[in-house]
């Protein structure tokens, strides 16, 4: 008795085996879901623009925890990296009057060297990264809040940026559209080469695979994972910069919640907790996703506090649905002949 | 010699080194003064509501899960506590009943949802967090138009779980001792203590040596979700209101915490002593800092590198009692 | 002549559309070592979970002492004396030898509600239980289990099957993670239980090992028994042969099929 090949691989069928066909539908779902509560509002400007703007916060920091988690790594110090960025570029360029572009780069330097220690943290010791991360995410915080107090005396730091700055960095098209969306997208598009086209993202699907059969297959882990960690830092410190351009101010205690949101946006878009699988396409569908309900919640008329629970509720749908499309996608095996 | 190995040995090693080094880094230099500090309720309080989460999630994190749903839990007990006695009026055993059965649902829902999916514990209770908030928020708007309710509790129930003793002591620091002595015994001294064990080393040898992993998860499940409801329970009788926000802080400070006292992030490992270690580390660190001379602002980046060292040692004491 | 304590008959397991297994018919006697030698992928695993009460055969029956037994659940098997040491142990690492010994089934004293576990007791008998077969390294129940050498680690896992009063030992790939002397301490110990009038079914595939201490060999090529054996019959060569060979005669077979249609 020999083992057959599966012979029924119409072109739906593989379609409907993709992961990212789950939170693609999860996103339609919810969208439509959001329309006939939100009515002509939501399906039209102020709609996109408020879902967009917050996908393009959550969406830009949820792409490097995404390649993270597919690495098997985690980041939780994003949330005191954004407050630091922000305060940085505020009190060199708004308090001590520095051209803005020191501001930003020292902002986007904090960031990265931020990541760097993380990354050199997590592949120097056995510790697991999540705790690594709790760690630098206390120490960032204290060292935030600590220099802040001493160099401005309050928790909140003040910052009149140029209007060519703004316009890169902090306006809104029509008064309605961040112009983070755009570098947002650019940021997906270069996501989606590196972890797709180029080979370097066939490694961190080896990492997030088996480290040890990775490093054996000659991948330099140590050189990936301090960059991986990296490029969240930055993408952290750059949703810190564009958000004191945006907003003239930065505070100590924003950033918090992009802790657990990016999370849910990455898992939402059928990445693995455990490593190893995901797609930027993905990503982008769940950030999305949680966009529109995050926000919808506002056009639908429907008390804003049950947006929480939408949104757990989702969380769990998409999680256990993702997991069937996977499981059809892995059982596609061998019939008997 | 032996005695030294056997100590380091220990999952609390690490956690009582700690703490000693804490005091010892405060007192040299911050100038703190170890009777006033000692005599201080500020960090015993902080401890005792921080250490009751605590070492549920540890025991929960011991047996190979998670549990971040805590975070919602604490203000979910005390907000169901001033709806049900505050606002209604029922009686506060009702209040009370309440808050903790909402423990138990939540915590049979968490591990119903982790044994009958393949979905990590970590997301299932993310989801339960966030859906947690938004029905404590809901719940408080739309049934009493305030998100801070108040409640007046009757005598007998302030006295035994919300007044305050000696130096603005808090009487939940017993509720914490008690605690932490019968969990202490049920995870070190009894057979079900070596089931977690068994469960969070190798859950599928567990299941074969014949244990009840499903109930011993959920029951795991249901502890560390009643236990937050409870301090969210006690708050509100104390400070005679509840408010909705709140508890966030707990998730990392308790992580903190049963990671510092020895617990092994992937299960299998780790005592109570430790995570009581832990926990006072973690509230010296926190609250002692006011009695130096140290611009308190500075606390958290101490934490950070607390953690950090302590995490350190956990390894090498490891390494040494495997050798 | 032996009864067989444990025969398997025409047993078949299919996983919906898929057989994993096809008429094993296996039989194994007390203080006999009955080598199931077989490649990846040639269905051990599945074989071994039907012994060990892991998965119910689709047909075919299972017969202990004579009589036919059919097991729910892992403990049903177990109970009845049928113990199987997984390649890694099945061990806690991080546990105290004493207590990994007497997982499931922890001696207590003192009155309920408050047993409590008796340290000093499962200290002792786990350590007496694996100085039995030779290894005196060990003397102290609360040392990890995980600084014990792999060899050691399989040694204490068989002294607890048969503590427990195993009567038929699985052991599945006991040997594949070893170097040659912790290999050699394995299968030292292996012939210890089988003096002890255990019937052993050893689980490999390296041949060489399997030779070292079975009395009957079966080979297990994609599901089917290929070959039936006593000790002595086949030399190092032909079985080596046998079980490369079943592989040879699946890709030809492959290969006439795919170019039939």
């Amino acid at each position: 008795m020999t083992i057959g090949t599966n012979e029924r691989s119409g072109g739906l069928g593989r379609l409907a085996r993709r992961p990212e066909t789950g939170s693609f539908v999860g996103l339609i779902v919810a969208y439509v879901f959001f329309a006939l509560l939100g009515g002509e509002n939501f399906i039209t400007a102020p709609g996109w623009s408020s879902w967009l703007n917050t996908a393009a916060d959550v969406g830009t920091i949820a792409l490097p925890i995404g390649l993270l988690m597919i690495a098997g790594e985690l980041d939780v110090s994003v949330g005191s990296i954004l407050p630091a960025s922000s305060l940085t570029v505020a009190i060199i360029s708004g308090r001590y009057g520095l051209p803005i572009y020191i501001g930003i780069a020292a902002g986007l330097g904090v960031g990265l060297a931020v990541g760097f220690f993380n990354g050199l943290l997590v592949t120097m010791t056995k510790i697991p990264s999540l705790i690594i991360t709790i760690g630098t995410m206390f120490g960032v915080m204290g060292l935030t809040l600590g220099f802040t107090i001493l160099i401005v005396g309050s928790t909140g730091v003040f910052i009149v940026p140029d209007p060519h700055t703004k316009l890169l960095l902090g306006d809104a098209i029509g008064g309605m559209f961040q112009v983070s969306i755009f570098w947002w997208l650019g940021f997906i598009v270069l996501f989606y080469y590196m972890l797709h086209i180029s080979p370097w993202g066939n490694w961190v699907f080896a990492l997030g695979g088996d480290r040890e059969s990775a490093r054996n297959a000659g991948i330099p882990t140590r050189k990936l994972t301090i960059q991986l960690y990296m490029l969240s830092g930055f993408a952290s410190a750059f949703v810190g910069v564009t958000q004191v351009i945006t907003f003239g101010s930065a505070q100590v205690a924003a950033g918090s919640a992009f802790i657990f949101n990016s999370i849910m946006c990455v898992v939402i878009g059928g990445v693995l907790l455990t490593g190893g699988a995901g797609s930027v396409i993905g990503i982008v569908f769940g950030t999305i996703t949680f966009a529109i309900v995050n926000q919808g919640i506002f056009f639908s008329g429907l008390d804003p506090n049950f947006g929480s629970i939408i949104i757990g509720a989702l969380l769990l749908t998409a999680v256990l649905s993702n997991d069937s499309f996977r499981a059809m996608a892995l059982n596609y095996a061998a019939k008997k002949k | 010699m032996e005695m030294i190995r056997a100590f380091f040995s220990r999952p609390a090693a690490a956690s009582i080194l700690s703490l000693i080094g804490v005091i010892v880094f405060y007192v040299l230099f911050g100038g703190v003064d170890l009777i006033n500090l000692a005599a201080a309720a500020s960090w015993m309080n902080f401890a005792a509501n921080l250490g009751i989460v605590a070492i549920p999630v540890g025991m929960l994190m011991i047996a190979g899960e998670m549990d971040i749903s805590i975070g919602a839990m604490i203000p979910a007990g005390s907000i169901t506590t001033a709806i049900l006695s505050g606002y209604y009026g029922l009686p506060i055993e009702v209040g009370m009943l309440g808050a903790l059965g909402l423990g138990v649902i939540v915590g049979l829902i968490n591990g119903i949802l982790t044994l009958r999916t393949t979905v990590p514990s970590l997301i299932i209770t993310l989801g339960t967090l966030v859906g947690m908030q938004g029905i404590v928020l809901s719940a408080a708007i739309l049934l009493t138009g305030n998100a801070s309710i108040p409640v007046k509790a009757p005598e007998w129930a302030k006295s035994v779980f919300g007044q305050l003793l000696g130096n603005g002591h808090q009487i939940i620091i017993v509720w914490w001792i008690a605690l932490t002595i019968a969990l202490a015994f049920v995870l070190h001294m009894t057979r079900y203590g070596n089931w977690i064990f068994a469960l969070g080393g190798d859950k599928v040898s567990a299941r074969n040596a014949g244990i009840p992993t499903g109930r011993l998860t959920i029951s795991l499940f249901i502890l560390s979700a009643t236990s937050a409801s409870f301090v969210g329970m006690c708050q509100a009788i104390l400070f005679n209101s509840a408010q909705v926000s709140g508890g966030m802080g707990y998730i990392f400070n308790a992580i903190a915490s049963v990671v510092v006292g020895g617990v092994l992030l992937t299960g299998g490992f780790g005592s109570v002593m430790g995570i009581f270690a832990g926990t006072l580390t973690f509230a010296i660190v926190n609250q002692g800092i006011y009695f130096t001379h140290i611009d308190r602002n500075w606390s958290n980046l101490i934490i950070g590198i607390t953690l950090l060292v302590a995490m350190a040692m956990n390894e090498s004491f490891r390494k040494l009692a495997l050798s | 002549m032996n009864h067989p304590i444990l025969s398997l008959n025409q047993i078949n397991k299919s996983f919906g559309p898929i057989d994993v297994l096809h008429d094993i018919s296996l039989q194994v006697s007390a203080g006999e070592v009955l080598c199931l030698l077989g490649d990846n992928g040639a269905g051990k695993s599945t074989l071994i979970k039907i012994l060990s009460g892991v998965h119910i055969p689709t047909s075919g029956q299972i017969l202990m002492d004579g009589a036919p037994v059919a097991f729910q659940t892992p403990r049903d098997a177990s109970n009845r004396g049928i113990a199987t040491v997984h390649q890694f142990g099945g061990t806690f690492p991080l546990m105290s030898i004493g207590r990994s010994f007497f997982v499931g089934a922890e001696p207590t004293k003192g009155w309920a509600p408050f047993k409590v576990f008796d340290r000093t007791k499962a200290n002792a008998i786990a350590v007496k239980a694996v100085q039995d077969f030779g290894i005196t390294r060990i003397d102290d129940g609360d040392r990890l289990v995980g600084g014990l050498s792999g060899g050691e680690r399989q040694s204490l896992a068989i002294a607890r099957a048969v503590y427990f009063g195993a009567r038929v030992l699985i052991l599945d790939e006991p040997t594949a993670a070893l170097g040659v002397k912790q290999a050699a301490h394995v299968l030292r110990i292996v012939n210890q239980a089988k003096k002890r009038g255990l019937a052993v079914i050893f689980i490999t595939h390296q041949v060489t090992h399997a030779m070292a201490v079975g009395d009957h060999f079966a080979v297990l090529i994609r599901g089917a028994i290929a070959a039936d054996f006593k000790k002595g019959e086949k030399t190092r060569e032909e079985i080596t042969d046998l079980m490369a060979g079943g592989q040879a005669m699946a890709e030809l077979e492959a290969e006439i099929d795919h170019q039939s249609h």
